[in-house]
């Protein structure tokens, strides 16, 4: 199936939880689509039988670097939420075709539902982006930093990411 | 004369500094604890292995620290491993000896600026004896470090041992 079909099989069965497919990227077309239909949406990529994607390849935590100043009325500044993304490579042995989903959410409170009841591959990729970046993802059976140590503070990967000084009384920068 | 000249026909005698005898004895037989980190690891693998064979100098690998004289940090540290690393230091009997092996474990290596998650130098929580630099170093680095590990044992004195912090 190309992207295109894809894409209109789920627009046609999700509606308004599918929101715009780029095609415009070296790898395959990226669906956006809702973070908290993405388990509906995912379980039906897999089950349906034009689609049979069976294979999660990747699933990554990306910070977009979106968040903007804005200037208010009054002359004060402050800054836009910006998003945290996941994005979902799945392939079909079966079928032999591609696709990648793409889930944003706001970065002071990044949910998104788990996808490890549709392929067991993904709890460890989802505790890494929670470990990473703090998103959460719903109904994960164990959402535990999976690198860092269980007590580390912030998310490495985050943009506005500041190393702390000291980790147990070890002195962190160079 | 010397001390051979009676030929071990009577009960014999050897005459030297205690100091001396314990040195040699430390140093001969320098057992590592069997401990890898990265790839520096396989390197330390490859000197222990038949073709360099640490085993000549009384170097072979231990797989308990309550057994072992000498740790090679062989690798980067992280912070998570770093208080590992200091449990197995701390579990080692005196007299024990530190071989920082590479980059990373000298001054955090390639991670030294951006390394979030990276000690950047053992030496910041034990006590280092001998720095092997290199991105991994060779074999031969490793043994050359243990040599001047061996030289520096070869020079201790009771009084300075205890001495020694840490």
């Amino acid at each position: 199936m190309t992207a295109e079909e894809i894409f209109n099989l789920l627009k046609e069965k999700f509606g308004d939880s599918i929101l715009e497919m780029v095609t415009d990227v070296p790898t395959e077309p990226i669906i956006s689509v809702e973070p908290l239909k993405i388990n509906l949406i995912t379980q039906f990529l897999r089950d349906s039988d034009e689609l049979q994607f069976n294979s999660l390849m990747n699933l990554s935590g990306v910070d977009d670097n979106n968040v903007q100043k804005v200037k208010n009325e009054d002359g004060s500044f402050s800054s836009t939420d910006g998003t945290l993304s996941v994005y979902y490579h799945l392939d079909s042995l079966e079928l032999k075709h591609k696709i990648t989903l793409k889930v944003s959410t706001n970065r002071n409170n990044p949910e998104v539902e788990s996808v490890t009841d549709i392929w067991h591959s993904a709890n460890w990729h989802e505790r890494e982006a929670f470990d990473m970046f703090g998103i959460k993802f719903n109904n994960h059976p164990d959402l535990t930093r999976i690198l860092m140590p269980y007590d580390w503070k912030g998310f490495p990967l985050r943009k506005d990411y500041e190393n702390p000084e000291f980790y147990e009384g070890m002195k962190i920068p160079y | 004369m010397g001390l051979l000249d009676k030929e071990f026909n009577d009960s014999n005698i050897v005459i030297a500094k205690m100091e001396d005898v314990m040195n040699w004895a430390r140093l001969s037989s320098l057992w590592q604890l069997s401990f890898g980190l990265a790839c520096c690891a396989i390197e330390m693998m490859a000197a222990s292995a038949s073709n360099y064979d640490f085993d000549r100098f009384g170097v072979m690998p231990r797989p308990t620290p309550r057994q072992a004289d000498v740790i090679i940090i062989s690798g980067t540290v992280t912070l998570k491993m770093a208080t590992r690393i200091k449990r197995l230091y701390e579990q080692m009997p005196d007299p024990k000896y530190i071989i920082s092996m590479g980059s990373c474990a000298n001054t955090g290596g390639p991670y030294w600026e951006h390394g979030y998650h990276v000690l950047k130098g053992i030496d910041r929580i034990i006590p280092v004896d001998v720095y092997v630099p290199g991105c991994p170093p060779r074999p031969e680095a490793l043994f050359e470090g243990l040599l001047k590990l061996q030289e520096k044992i070869r020079t201790e004195t009771i009084r300075t041992k205890n001495k020694k912090t840490a």
